[in-house]
C-alpha cells in the first residue's frame, strides 16, 4: 500500500505526519520525495548514499560539427545556439536531457556525458526504512529524482511518501501509483486556499483522500466548512501546541512523548486501510 | 530598477506574510507573486485584475491513434517514461521535448502548445501587481515565473517604479531558480528549527550559485532561542546579515484571517519588527 502525505501549502506539517505515522506503524518504508528540501532524515538519523542519480546530457565533438544548426533548430528548450561559421553554445541549465539533439545530428558530432543531479540516500531506524533524494544545489530538475524514488515501491508492504509542497509536476509524480492521499493543512486562509488546489490534484489522480488539520485552534473555521461541503473526511486534528513546536524545532519525533497522538495516528492508518480495502 | 526576492527554502516560514507587510511599506514597488503553484499573496493584497493573458508555456506531444502503428519507437526513445504500455502519452510526464515526434515512422505524433495557466496584471492598495495561476498538475512553472517577472518589470517601467518585490516559491528547484536568477538581493525568511536551518543552508547555496546577495530574517525565533543563536552564528560566519528577528505571535494569523498585512493590523510586536527589517533591507538594496 502506498500512502502519499501532501499539502499544497508548505510548512503545514507533512514531514511531522509522515515521520510519526511511519514510527507508529513500524515495519514500513518512508520515502521523502521533497528532494529540494528533504527533512525526514533530520528527525530520524544518519543516512548513507544509496545511489547517485545521473542524467545523460549532450557532449559536443566540435571536430565533427559542421555548424549546420540541426540540433539548435530541434531543441525545444532552446538549450543550444549555433552561430556559423564555427560557434556553438550549450546552455546546460535549459537542457532537459532528452537525447533529441544526438538523434537529429547527421555528423555524429553529439555524444553524451553523465551529469549528476543528486543522490538517493537510505537509512534504517528500528523497523522504518527511510529513503530520501537530495537535489544538487543549482539543479532545476526535481522530477527525475522523484521518479527514481517512486520506483522504490515494489508493492510489498506499507510505503509512506512525503510529498513536496505545491500542486505541479513534482507532486503529480509523487502521486503516481498511490492508493491514498493524506492532505495536511492548517485552519487559516492560506491553508484553505492551497488545500483546495491540492484536493483538485488528488481528485484528478482519482485517489481517495482524507485531511489532517494541524495547528487546530488557530485561524478560522474555513477548512472545516470546506471539508463538510465537499464531503471530505477529516482524519485527525492536531492541536496548536507549544510543546509540539518545541519538540519539532529540536528535531524530535512526537510519538514517544505523546502517546495520545500515537494512538490517533494508528487510528488514522486503520481508517485508511478500511477505505483502501 | 531593483529586484528583491523573498525566499525560504522550507515552506510555511512566513514568506508571504512578510512579503505582504513589505508591500505595505515599500512606497515605490511593483509586487510579483512568483509562487505560481500555490499563490497566496492575493489573499492579503486583494488585487483587482486589469489584464489577463494566457500562459502557453510548454509543448506537449499529441498522438493520432488512427495513424499509430504501435511500433514502440517513441516508447523506446522517450527519456521521461511518458509513453505507457498501450503507447498512450502520459500528459503529466511529457516534457514536450519532441523526440517522439521525430522518431515516429508513421507521423502519428505532433507537438502542441497547451494552455497551462493564466497571468494577471492587477492593481492593489499598495501598487501594481503581477501574478499568475498555474493550472493544477501542470509543468513548467519556471516559465510562468519568468512571465510574472517580465510582466512586473514592464509594469515598473510603465508606472515609473524603482523596485520589484517578489514573493518566491519554497524549495530550491526550477521555480526558485527562475525567481532568483538576476535579482539584486534575496531576503530569506527562516525559522529556528532543524528543518529551517537545513533548508536555509541549501537555499543560501542556490543564492550563491546565482551570485545574488543574501539577508536573513529569523521568524518565530523564540520557539527555540538556542537554535536561533546557532543559526545567527552560522550567518555571521558566512557574512550574511540577519536583518530581522520576529517573535512567534498569533497576530500574524489574526491579520491573515482579516485579509490584512501585519503592518495594517498594527500590533505592538510584529509590526515594529517588520518595519525595522524593511528599513535594513532598503539600506542593503540602496547602499544606505
Amino acid at each position: 500500500m502506498k500512502i502519499v502525505v501532501a499539502s499544497g501549502k508548505g510548512g503545514t506539517g507533512k514531514t511531522t505526519v509522515s515521520v510519526n505515522l511511519a514510527l507508529v506503524l513500524g515495519n514500513c518504508t518512508l520515502v521523502d520525495c521533497d528532494v529540494e528540501e528533504p527533512n525526514c532524515a533530520l528527525f530520524l538519523g544518519d543516512m548513507k548514499v544509496h545511489q547517485d542519480v545521473i542524467l545523460m546530457e549532450p557532449a559536443f565533438d566540435l571536430d565533427r560539427c559542421t555548424y549546420c544548426k540541426e540540433c539548435a533548430d530541434f531543441c525545444h528548450y532552446h538549450a543550444i545556439a549555433v552561430i556559423p561559421p564555427e560557434s556553438l553554445l550549450f546552455f546546460r541549465e535549459l537542457c532537459h536531457p532528452c537525447g533529441g539533439c544526438a538523434i537529429v545530428c547527421q555528423h555524429q558530432a553529439i555524444g553524451e556525458s553523465p551529469r549528476m543531479i543528486g543522490d538517493i540516500r537510505r537509512g534504517e531506524f528500528g523497523g522504518v526504512t527511510l529513503y530520501d533524494g537530495q537535489l544538487k544545489i543549482g539543479e532545476p530538475l526535481a522530477v527525475p529524482l522523484i521518479r527514481k524514488l517512486n520506483a522504490l515501491d515494489d508493492g510489498d508492504g506499507v510505503f509512506i511518501y512525503d510529498s513536496p509542497p505545491g500542486t505541479s509536476c513534482p507532486v503529480v509524480e509523487t502521486l503516481q501509483g498511490a492508493d491514498y492521499a493524506v492532505l495536511v493543512t492548517e485552519p487559516t486562509p492560506f491553508g484553505l486556499h492551497d488545500l483546495k488546489l491540492a484536493v483538485d490534484v488528488v481528485k484528478n489522480a482519482g485517489l481517495p483522500l482524507g485531511v489532517i488539520i494541524n495547528r487546530d485552534g488557530v485561524g478560522d473555521d474555513g477548512v472545516e466548512r470546506f471539508c463538510e461541503e465537499q464531503d471530505i473526511e477529516i482524519l485527525l486534528r492536531i492541536p496548536e501546541s507549544r510543546q509540539i513546536a518545541e519538540l519539532y524545532s529540536s528535531g524530535n519525533c512526537l510519538v514517544q512523548d505523546m502517546p495520545d497522538l500515537a494512538r490517533s495516528l494508528r487510528a488514522v492508518y486503520t481508517r485508511i486501510q478500511e477505505v483502501v480495502g | 530598477m531593483k529586484e528583491l526576492v523573498v525566499l525560504s527554502g522550507k515552506g510555511g516560514t512566513g514568506k508571504t506574510t512578510i512579503t505582504a507587510a513589505f508591500a505595505s511599506l515599500a512606497k515605490d514597488a511593483v509586487l510579483a507573486d512568483c509562487d505560481v503553484d500555490a499563490a497566496d499573496l492575493h489573499l492579503l493584497l486583494h488585487p483587482e485584475v486589469r489584464g489577463r493573458m494566457e500562459f502557453r508555456g510548454i509543448e506537449i506531444a499529441i498522438k493520432d491513434p488512427a495513424l499509430c502503428t504501435e511500433c514502440g519507437a517513441c516508447r523506446e526513445k522517450c527519456r521521461f517514461e511518458a509513453i505507457d504500455e498501450n503507447f498512450d502519452i502520459m500528459d503529466t510526464r511529457c516534457e514536450g521535448c519532441g523526440v517522439c515526434e521525430i522518431v515516429c515512422p508513421a507521423d502519428a505524433i505532433h507537438l502542441e502548445f497547451r494552455l497551462s495557466g493564466e497571468a494577471y496584471i492587477s492593481s492593489t492598495r499598495f501598487g501594481p501587481m503581477s501574478h499568475a495561476r498555474l493550472f493544477t498538475a501542470e509543468e513548467a512553472s519556471g516559465k510562468l515565473v519568468a512571465m510574472v517577472r517580465k510582466n512586473a518589470k514592464m509594469l515598473a517601467a510603465d508606472e515609473d517604479r524603482s523596485l520589484v518585490l517578489i514573493d518566491g516559491p519554497p524549495g530550491i528547484g526550477c521555480p526558485v531558480i527562475a525567481s532568483i536568477s538576476g535579482t539584486d538581493l534575496t531576503c530569506i525568511v527562516t525559522e529556528p528549527t532543524v528543518s529551517g536551518r537545513h533548508d536555509l543552508i541549501r537555499v543560501v547555496g542556490v543564492a550563491r550559485h546565482f551570485k545574488v546577495p543574501v539577508a536573513v530574517i529569523i521568524n518565530r525565533y523564540d520557539v527555540n532561542p538556542e537554535m536561533a543563536q546557532t543559526m545567527e552564528a552560522w550567518c555571521a560566519e558566512e557574512n550574511i546579515p540577519v536583518i530581522g528577528r520576529m517573535p512567534y505571535d498569533t497576530a500574524a494569523t489574526m491579520a491573515m484571517v482579516k485579509g490584512m498585512t501585519i503592518v495594517e493590523y498594527d500590533d505592538d510586536v510584529l509590526a515594529p519588527a517588520v518595519r525595522d527589517a524593511w528599513r535594513r533591507l532598503e539600506g542593503l538594496l540602496y547602499g544606505r
